[in-house]
């Protein structure tokens, strides 16, 4: 039972169901109850068209559905509306998924369930263990977020064409599809769904059916972060710092992949805040050792993120790369100009006056930037720091 | 079986006996120290006693209703003298003795020096649904 084919063509069959005219919210639950029938009955009578079983089986539990609430008049009219069988293009069907399950009017944490829910073919189960909350919130949370989509007039009415591609026009709209599928990356993963490699599975299934050189950014860029995946922990969970990762464990493959993605998409000179933070990633990828990074460049390309985003986050990034490529007086000096309530603000302070040579504030700012961590590995982490520091000026 | 809830404090509860900043430890020392916490809850799950833990930043606030139309009151800048809670461990246990043997076992974890904190962990048990048949 291939659970990944399934989960693959989820979006598409789920696509089909609502250019025949089923509501979203509707087309869903078919679609779900379709993959629990399947798994149910393939492993015994696999299909020889799995995704046409998808289809058929899913139409026929919306019709159900629908008999049981809307009346046998609109039953008729949807069975004798039901088009011809044939291949029928999944393209414009999976985009439009992924715009409504970005849909501007959810927020991001109902936009992440429902796009791994609608397009990534994730069970309810699934997802709430991904999330670590119970499965009935997140029940609750998905069905509120089909509300209201269904309700927003983004689907397209029955027979109408679906507006993805006409929609696609407006950049905003791929930069909401885009923001929601990297945060569900930088989720990482636990339980039984790896959500960084589902991110990745979803993105490169944008990336095929559109052709824009953000998306094609933000593969890479996932790309070139997952291939360092192995070496970020220790065996005990512990973060491992960049510096000191080793590069032997670097997923090469995974790099040279998105190095290749990443060239193709910046010489099309449509540059934009993912392919910039790609670049940086590649370049941290390039360097054999962390000694032989090139800081000079990244800190142009982090010039060009500041250019692009203007974000505090980018400049706080920019002020440790000036530490490393004009030395720590230099980063300090970047440092200087920022907002002191920026988070991971006291740790990079931290980081840059412990090159600087001044010990013991280097470990006062790390232990107080323990206390401030979003995270339990960065605040165990920071707190070694300190700890290191503190034990090697013990007397 | 009843749940049990066990509070770690950063405030509020009586000092530790080990009581060094964890700043001041080694880093092997944490190490060991979140090795110890990590090894604990992985035997409970496979006992079938846990439940859930984590941990909480030690930023908090106290908010109360701040009156029709008004925007909710949250406590000033002299909340230092507050209970503050560090995180928690649910354990599902048989008996109050079991539930305090475990919070002893997890109160000993190793601090600075290697040697146990001897921190004081608070124990209270989860109000539960009366049992539909009493005997």
């Amino acid at each position: 039972m291939d659970e990944v084919l399934l989960r693959s063509l989820t979006p598409s069959v789920l696509g089909i169901l609502v250019r025949r005219g089923a509501d979203f919210a509707a087309a869903e639950d078919a679609v779900q109850d379709a993959l629990v029938e399947a798994l149910r009955v393939w492993p015994a009578s696999p299909p020889r068209d799995a995704k046409g079983w998808l289809v058929a089986v899913a139409w026929r539990r919306f019709l159900d559905a629908r008999r049981a609430d809307a009346s046998r008049r609109r039953r008729e009219d949807l069975v004798h509306e039901e088009p011809a069988p044939g291949p029928a293009s999944a393209v414009d069907d999976t985009l439009q998924l992924y715009f409504l399950c970005a849909h501007p009017s959810l927020t991001p944490s109902s936009a992440v369930a429902l796009t791994l829910r609608a397009v990534g073919g994730l069970t309810t189960r699934q997802i709430a263990q991904a999330y670590l909350v119970p499965e009935a919130t997140m029940a609750q949370r998905i069905s509120r977020a089909k509300r209201t989509v269904a309700g927003s007039g983004v689907s397209p009415a029955h027979g109408e064409k679906p507006r993805a591609r006409g929609r696609f026009g407006q950049p905003g709209d791929v930069a909401t599809v885009l923001r929601v599928l990297y945060l569900v990356f930088n989720e990482g993963y636990s339980g039984d769904v790896d959500l960084a490699a589902e991110a990745i599975r979803l993105t490169r299934q944008l990336a095929a059916t559109i052709d824009h050189p953000e998306v094609a950014g933000l593969l890479a860029l996932m790309l070139l972060h997952h291939a360092r995946r192995a070496a970020r922990t220790a065996p005990d969970g512990s973060l491992v710092p960049l510096a000191e990762q080793d590069r032997g464990r670097w997923d090469t493959a995974l790099i040279a992949e998105g190095v290749e993605i990443l060239q193709a998409a910046l010489a099309r000179d449509r540059l934009g805040e993912f392919q910039a933070q790609a670049a940086v990633a590649a370049l941290h990828a390039d360097a054999p050792t962390a000694e032989e990074t090139d800081w000079v460049q990244i800190v142009e390309w982090y010039d060009e993120l500041t250019r692009l985003t203007g974000s505090p986050v980018v400049r706080l990034n920019r002020a440790v790369a000036v530490g490393e490529a004009d030395g720590p007086r230099a980063g300090l000096a970047a440092l200087a100009e920022l907002d002191v309530s920026l988070p991971r603000h006291t740790a990079v302070a931290a980081y840059l006056h412990e090159r600087d040579g001044d010990l013991a504030t280097a470990a006062r700012l790390y232990a107080e930037a323990a206390l401030k961590a979003p995270d339990l590995a960065e605040r165990d982490h920071l707190t070694r720091q300190a700890a290191r520091l503190n034990t090697r000026r013990r007397p | 079986m009843a749940k049990y809830l066990l509070l770690k404090h950063y405030r509020g509860a009586p000092a530790p006996v080990n009581d060094v900043p964890m700043d001041r430890w080694t880093p092997q020392e944490i190490s060991a120290h979140v090795q110890y916490m990590n090894d604990f809850a992985a035997r409970l799950e496979k006992t079938g006693e846990f439940v859930d833990s984590q941990a909480l930043a030690p930023e908090g606030a106290f908010v109360q209703y701040g009156g029709e139309g008004r925007p909710p009151v949250t406590d000033g800048p002299f909340a230092e003298t507050k209970d503050l809670i560090a995180g928690w461990m649910v354990i599902d246990v048989d008996t109050y003795e079991r539930a305090l043997e475990l919070a002893g076992e997890l109160s000993a974890a190793p601090g600075a020096g290697g040697k146990p904190i001897h921190e004081w962990l608070e124990v209270r048990p989860f109000l539960a649904a009366p049992p539909t048949i009493t005997e």
